[in-house]
């Protein structure tokens, strides 16, 4: 029992092999607290070294012959399913540990984040044995059917806004699949993936079949994107990463690639939508957790007639806000990630107060310690304006005027993103039309921020490459062999 | 609990007791060993009607007895269900079934959730489901342990893996118009199943039903409702609303009938006999045009060329008719063996016939039960009369095994002719016909031969070979160098008079939606 402990408290380290390491060069890091800005403790620090190591590791247990590739698909899945058991059952401490290390609040971690993790593990659980080649009646004396092989060594590279639901969104359908992976969690927010890597050994992965190594974009990340052992790289972050990510392999071994960038969102509200819930959805479709969601419905236009109703109804709704310890209970807000973030956050609020739109309510920090920005309303935007243009990702909620529906369809699509979009409307032409004409890998009507492990999600331009989710997130994991048999006479 | 020794106490137990009460620790068990005569005080589970996850008596307030067939003896009674007690199930089906009732507003992965419980559950009572699957069927309690209940919760939690995963389309119709299709659950669904494999045939008929959100009446056969009836307790305990699943001990000529000729039941799914699935599907017809699927029976032709691995085929051969006491609808009941190998093979299946250990099903030297009851062991023993007298050369077996029970030797035919009795009729017991070919394209020609498509294999070395076999027989299954490998991944169901559809697999979710069109005018259409 001691001995469980101590392995679960031992997440500092990095996870290769099922066993804990030192980082070959003896360097550590620092991971802190948001909220007040201390350390919270030191991690191991993996570079081009460690990635090496893991990537020897998941190369080994990939081999034809081994466990993993040998193991029935439906086995895949009972594991995935034991660690969604094992996740629920550590429940408590894995949405502790990440209010605690991302700034999230506790209520929203224990609840959506971690909910979305189980969920998505038993979801993918499911699809193991599921995923079926076809058979193809070619041309000519031949049979052919085709086998949807894992790629192999996946790297994944993710973010600090959703640490441990994109650890799980990243690992499940790739391990579904049959592949191994290297993963490397952002430096703001190792903790959560470390942990994970104890109930990876205890759900019974074989060894190699996932690693972590904690560290930095520049060396780490970067170690995974130019390697020329893994088969492919999985990345969500910010859109100016993503770019470096495709470069980088492109110059290796043109590793397949999938990203999961940025976005400037439109959420379109009509005259006749429900101004009530438009109101609500727009309001959490931008501040929810801190304004720190790709997805976030930063630019919000509002058709002519209703503008000024719905500018005052939003400017009240974000007034009503607690900002404080995540942990505690009656806090409605938390910290922005680090102090990076909230320069500059504050640095585009400055800019959108000097470019001429309407601060209505917040435009500054709060608090002595930590990095707090209070709620931030700004009316009066227009297009050219860089709070329109660039991502903010942070509590800033941008609220435009449009008159006429080919208006507003041009201008919500006119970005170089395309993560997510939003129409508000009773009328189901307009609802359908939207649907059509918003170059956006999501599009919600009458809603915000509705996401479930069923539905695939990605971006349409620079909001990156591929789909995470649902069956058409498993086809970035899987490649096609095509095997063709000579055989005397075919029938049909 | 440590399941090795649980089953090894439970099998002790049991070879000493076979009829009385499996073990201390778990559920619905009285602790107090009894006689045969005090059975029913023992099994403190209902043996009732199971409707909206209430336990009822049957409306006529009659019973029937459930027999163990390695004695003869009466376990105990069981609530008999006719028509009256279908009528209330369907009903309590429809309500459950209405829009807007908490199954149809269910999330697909909570219904998935369900059924991943309800393996849970029959996991953890997986000792007491094979003790009495084996009392009430007849099959070795190892087997029933390792094989039935192993594959019972595999095809639990594949279905449990489909229910969030069925998509529809979104289709590009011409016009303007934006078009869709809805997987719907198809309705109240009926599901007869048979004797040979219960839990087994349960679960293949509750994962895909389930999983794609319809509700159930089933009936269970009368000859082993026991095991289906207990896990009826589970469905209510893992959390499935009331009227989901309803499940009625009864006949088939008066509870089975009553389904297929239901005016408010949308689909039948029926495996047994085909004589049987004729019955089903003309009442289905003759009332409402009730969606029909059927697995039903089949006269398996297993090939041996001459290049096969001699020993791993005779062995294969042999599994292949004998498993389960010769009572498999896929049982490879004509052994079809390239005459080159011919004497060698019959030799060598005659040796293995010979020592096979037919015995108490709960000892764990037993390799062979029982069959399941009377009718079927005298129609057996007639078949392999009949044989005689056509003229095959009984090599081995031929007699009942012991005098008590429905016990048949293991018993090999040779110099089986096509036009035999005993060469086209299913046997369904343990007893096993080889017969003579030359030729390959001979081989397939006498294979295909047969109102019957469900099952076949060869066995070859020869890549050739196998491709061009494999694609002339007729028949949903066929093994290449291996016989009844099964998967709740993989579709199983019949050509021809062996059935309709397919169960098991993406495919087995088919027969339990209805697809529904949705097309809606649009302004402009853009693809």
């Amino acid at each position: 029992m001691a001995g469980e402990n101590e392995e679960k408290l031992n997440q500092n380290k990095i996870f290769i092999n099922n066993e804990w390491h030192d980082s070959v060069s003896g360097k550590k890091f620092e991971v802190f607290n948001p909220a007040n800005e201390e350390k919270i403790c030191e991690v191991e620090e993996g570079d081009k070294a460690d990635v090496d190591k893991a990537v020897k590791a998941a190369r080994k247990a990939f081999e034809l012959g081994s466990p993993w590739r040998t193991m029935d698909a439906s086995e895949r899945g009972r594991l995935l399913n034991k660690l969604a058991d094992l996740v629920e059952r550590d429940r408590l401490i894995l949405a502790t540990m990440e209010a605690i290390d991302g700034g999230k609040l506790f209520s929203t971690a224990y609840l959506m984040d971690l909910g979305a993790c189980i969920k998505t593990l038993h979801y993918c659980a499911g699809w193991a044995d599921k995923i079926h080649g076809r058979t193809v009646p070619m041309d000519g004396n031949f049979f052919t059917f085709t086998r949807h092989e894992p790629i192999g060594v996946c790297g994944q590279i993710i973010p600090w806004n959703f640490p441990l639901v994109m650890f799980i969104w990243k690992i499940a359908p790739a391990l579904c699949c049959g592949n191994t992976v290297v993963v490397k969690p952002a430096e703001q927010t190792p903790l959560t993936a470390l942990y994970m890597g104890s109930l990876i050994k205890e759900a019974g992965f074989p060894p190699g079949v996932v690693n972590i190594v904690p560290g930095f974009g520049p060396t780490a990340g970067a170690a995974i994107s130019h390697h020329m052992d893994v088969d492919k790289v999985a990345f969500t972050g910010s859109t100016e990463v993503g770019k470096l990510i495709k470069e980088a392999a492109g110059k290796s071994n043109l590793k397949r690639v999938t990203l999961e960038l940025g976005g400037k969102s439109p959420n379109i509200i009509f005259a006749d939508a429900d101004l009530d819930t438009a109101v609500e959805f727009a309001h959490i479709g931008l501040f929810y957790h801190q304004g720190q969601c790709c997805i976030a419905g930063s630019r919000i236009f509002v058709e002519e007639p209703i503008y000024d109703e719905f500018v005052r109804r939003s400017i009240e709704r974000a007034k009503k806000y607690t900002l404080g310890n995540p942990l505690l209970p009656g806090v409605q807000q938390g910290p922005q990630i680090d102090k990076e973030q909230f320069q500059k956050i504050l640095e585009l609020i400055e800019s959108g107060k000097k470019e001429g739109a309407k601060l209505e309510c917040g435009g500054g920090p709060w608090g002595d310690k930590g990095y707090f920005i209070q709620p931030t309303v700004f009316s009066n935007v227009t297009d050219d304006m860089r709070i329109a243009k660039e991502e903010i990702f942070g509590p800033v909620q941008q609220i435009m005027k449009f008159k006429t529906i080919d208006e507003v369809i041009k201008r919500a699509n006119n970005t170089t993103y395309g993560l997510a979009a939003a129409v508000f409307t009773k009328d189901i032409d307009k609802a359908l039309t939207f649907a059509a004409a918003l170059q956006a890998g999501t599009v919600w009507v009458n809603c915000y921020s509705a996401m479930s492990a069923q539905c695939p999600f990605g971006g349409f331009k620079m909001s990156g490459n591929g789909r995470e989710m649902g069956e058409y997130g498993l086809h970035e994991y899987t490649e096609v062999k095509t095997v063709t048999i000579k055989i005397p006479q075919k029938n049909s | 609990m440590d399941q090795a020794l649980c089953s090894a106490a439970l099998g002790k137990t049991l070879s000493d007791h076979p009829c009385e009460v499996l073990g201390e620790d778990l559920p619905f068990l009285s602790p107090a060993p009894a006689a045969p005569s005090q059975l029913n005080t023992v099994l403190l589970f209902s043996l009732q009607i199971f409707i909206n996850n209430e336990w009822h008596d049957a409306v006529s307030k009659k019973t029937f007895p459930s027999i163990n067939p390695a004695t003869g003896e009466v376990i105990c009674q069981v609530a008999e269900g006719d028509k009256a007690d279908v009528d209330k199930a369907v009903k309590a089906a429809k309500a459950a079934f209405q829009l807007g009732s908490p199954w149809r507003r269910m999330d697909a992965s909570h219904r998935g959730k369900l059924l991943n419980r309800l393996a849970d559950l029959i996991e953890r009572d997986r000792a007491y489901l094979a003790a009495l699957e084996t009392l009430d069927n007849g099959k070795p309690y190892s087997v029933s342990y390792l094989v039935d209940l192993d594959m019972v919760v595999k095809c639990l939690r594949y279905f449990a893996g489909w229910s969030d995963k069925f998509h529809g389309k979104t289709i590009p119709l011409d016009g303007d118009f934006f078009c869709y299709t809805r997987h719907e659950p198809v309705g109240v669904c009926g599901q007869i199943i048979p004797w040979n494999f219960p839990l087994l045939m349960q679960a293949w008929k509750l994962g895909p039903a389930l999983a794609t959100g319809n509700v159930v009446v089933m009936k269970v056969a009368e000859q082993t409702p026991l095991s289906a009836l207990y896990v009826a307790n589970l469905i209510k305990e893992a959390g499935f609303p009331p009227g989901v699943v309803n499940i009625i001990p009864g006949y088939g000529p008066t509870a089975g009938a009553a389904i297929s000729s239901h005016m408010d039941i949308d689909k039948v799914a029926f495996t047994g006999s085909t004589e049987v699935g004729h019955l089903i599907q003309k009442a289905a017809a003759e009332s409402n045009l009730k969606r029909v699927t059927l697995e039903l029976g089949g006269k398996s032709p297993n090939i041996i060329m001459s290049d096969a691995d001699m020993d791993w085929a005779v062995d294969q051969a042999h599994f292949a008719l004998f498993f389960n006491q010769g009572q498999c609808c896929c049982a490879g009941s004509r052994t079809y063996v390239q005459e080159d190998i011919y004497h060698e093979f019959v030799e060598r299946s005659v040796e293995k016939a010979k020592s096979r250990v037919v015995g108490n099903p709960f000892d764990f030297k037993t390799e062979q039960g029982p069959q399941v009851d009377e009718e079927q062991f005298k129609k057996i023993l007639g078949y392999i009369s009949t044989g005689k007298r056509e003229g095959a050369k009984l090599l081995c077996g031929g007699n009942p095994a012991a005098d008590r029970g429905y016990f048949i030797q293991p018993t090999v035919f040779g110099d089986v002719q096509d036009s035999m009795t005993i060469a086209r009729e299913e046997i369904f017991g343990p007893v096993m016909q080889i017969l003579k070919f030359k030729t390959i394209e001979e081989v397939i020609e006498r294979a295909n031969d047969s109102k019957y498509g469900l099952a076949a294999a060869v066995f070859t070395k020869d890549l050739d070979k196998a491709n061009y076999v494999s694609q002339g027989l007729r028949a949903g299954t066929v093994w290449i160098n291996c016989y009844d490998v099964f998967g709740a991944q993989a579709p199983f169901g019949g050509y021809k008079a062996s059935g309709n559809g397919r169960e098991l697999g993406e495919y087995g979710l088919e027969a339990y939606v209805e697809v529904k069109n949705v097309t809606i005018k649009i302004p402009q259409k853009n693809s």
